[in-house]
């Protein structure tokens, strides 16, 4: 297993992947070669926040803000970390 | 073609066609012997032209498909390749060239990357030269080994091809080197299908049983030593399995192809399966074809199916595996695929493998000329009625 991401890391949809809204599958999916996945609401919104600027805090802040709830860090994270591991995340410093 | 794609489980309604293939063309400067293409391609009547192509691309897109190959042939033969991946990345594809890399030129490659083009698929035959020229019946292994260095120049993303069999199966270690040398981020190890050049030559092809154990222990030790780094796909040789591939996640679920000439196809060998007619798209729209066609419904579903598959609880994972393979070895394309051992013609399957193991003993580092085809133009014509022996 990948070692949990950092506070101050900076998650960004990995070099040559493209995350895009597919109107077709009324869903965000992400772009890989040979691939792709349809991702579910929740995904969608983590991922099209990890633009490489924000820091892992910035994102847990801005989805609380955006969905009015509180406690999400832990979820968040452990998301991020999946991501990473399958390599639709890099981490940029 | 080996896409990790959900297949819907209703056939009720088909979903969208999700992944197009377009085969620009079928001129190749390679004569590879186990080349997917139809055997007659030299009957293929005139290529579709620019205009035909990009209205293919904007109809389809407007229907859902978003992974977009670029395939032949060599679809570099194409000189208007740049303004189809230009049009195709404003429309929102993401695309992928699958090439030898012969005709790539810095000048082509720069262009492509700013026409938008996401990633390239680069073929070797073999780790070797000796065995990459000779497979592929040219002298390219130096050019290909160019082409990979300009890839990684440009930076895309690379994808190493490599179609196996028992010529170089054997090789599969330095494959992975060579993957790793060139700085290839995927892998794809596509053990032969059985199907246009390659069923001709498939005695001489298939591997033993041996030769594939060892070729999956040389890939464990490989994905234990570099983990994700490069991500190794290997798409098992069916012909030793016991449950038939989910081909194509079923016809026409996912995959649509357009041959050269213009003719969609819901598999690139769909072509050989007789009784379908398949629609051109410069007589019919997108749309009409993958949802009201013959040849696109046809197979859709399980009405089609007879037993075993009919009251089979797996029908609904493999779809009864492939129609094509079911079609060249039973000569009945509902047939239940043979790879499968509930199908009363499994032996067909067993028996190619073990005549296979004993034809040509011993070939296996000392290919022998004669007794493969070579996919060329001069051969495509009388080819088309041999088979295997």
């Amino acid at each position: 297993m990948s070692a949990a991401v950092s506070a101050t890391a900076k998650p960004a949809i990995a070099h040559g992947l493209r995350l895009q809204w597919e109107p077709a599958q009324e869903a965000h999916v992400l772009l890989y070669p040979e691939g792709m996945v349809k991702l579910n609401g929740s995904a969608a919104a983590i991922l099209s926040r990890c633009d490489g600027i924000r820091t892992l805090t910035d994102i847990v802040a801005d989805l609380e803000r955006s969905y009015g709830v509180a406690g999400l860090s832990d979820e968040v994270a452990a998301f991020i970390t999946l991501a990473v591991a399958k390599c639709w995340l890099e981490i940029r410093s | 073609m080996n896409a990790r794609i959900e297949a819907p489980s209703s056939a009720a309604r088909p979903g969208p066609p999700l992944w197009l293939l377009l085969e620009l063309t079928y001129r190749c400067p390679l004569h590879c012997v186990f080349c997917y293409n139809p055997t007659d391609f030299a009957n293929t009547g005139q290529e579709l032209g620019t205009d035909d192509w990009i209205r293919v691309l904007r109809e389809a897109r407007s229907l859902g498909a978003v992974q977009l190959g670029l395939s032949g042939g060599e679809p570099l033969a194409r000189e208007d390749l740049e303004p189809i991946v230009a049009q195709a990345h404003t429309l929102g594809f993401y695309i992928n060239l699958i090439t030898s890399g012969i005709g790539m030129t810095e000048a082509r490659i720069k262009a492509l990357k700013y026409a938008g083009l996401d990633h390239i698929q680069l073929s070797f035959q073999d780790s070797t030269r000796e065995l990459n020229d000779f497979l592929s019946s040219t002298r390219t292994f130096e050019l290909k080994s160019q082409v990979a260095a300009l890839i990684r120049k440009y930076d895309y993303p690379m994808v190493l091809n490599v179609v196996l069999h028992r010529l170089n199966i054997d090789h599969v270690g330095e494959i992975l080197e060579m993957a790793e040398r060139i700085g290839a981020q995927y892998v794809e190890l596509a053990n032969t299908q059985y199907y246009g050049w390659a069923w001709l030559n498939r005695d001489r092809l298939l591997p033993s049983r041996e030769q594939l154990r060892r070729a999956e222990q040389t890939l464990q030790r490989f994905r234990a030593r570099v983990g994700e780094k490069i991500k190794v796909f290997f798409v098992v040789p069916d012909y030793f399995e016991t449950r038939p591939k989910a081909c194509m996640n079923g016809l026409g679920s996912v995959f649509l192809t357009i041959t050269p000439d213009g003719t969609a196809l819901p598999c690139h060998a769909a072509r050989m399966l007789p009784g379908l007619t398949f629609p051109n798209v410069r007589e019919a729209s997108v749309q009409a074809i993958w949802y009201d066609s013959q040849g696109f419904n046809h197979f859709r579903g399980d009405g089609w199916m007879k037993e075993p598959c009919r009251s089979c609880p797996e029908k609904t994972r493999d779809f009864g595996g492939c129609r094509c393979q079911a079609y060249l070895l039973t000569g009945d394309a509902a047939n239940a695929d043979p790879v499968c051992d509930l199908s009363p013609h499994h032996h067909l399957v067993t028996e190619a493998v073990e005549r296979a193991a004993h034809s040509g003993a011993g070939s296996a580092r000392k290919p022998n000329e004669k007794v493969l085809l070579f996919r060329d133009h001069r051969s495509s014509i009388p080819v088309t009625t041999l088979q295997p022996d």
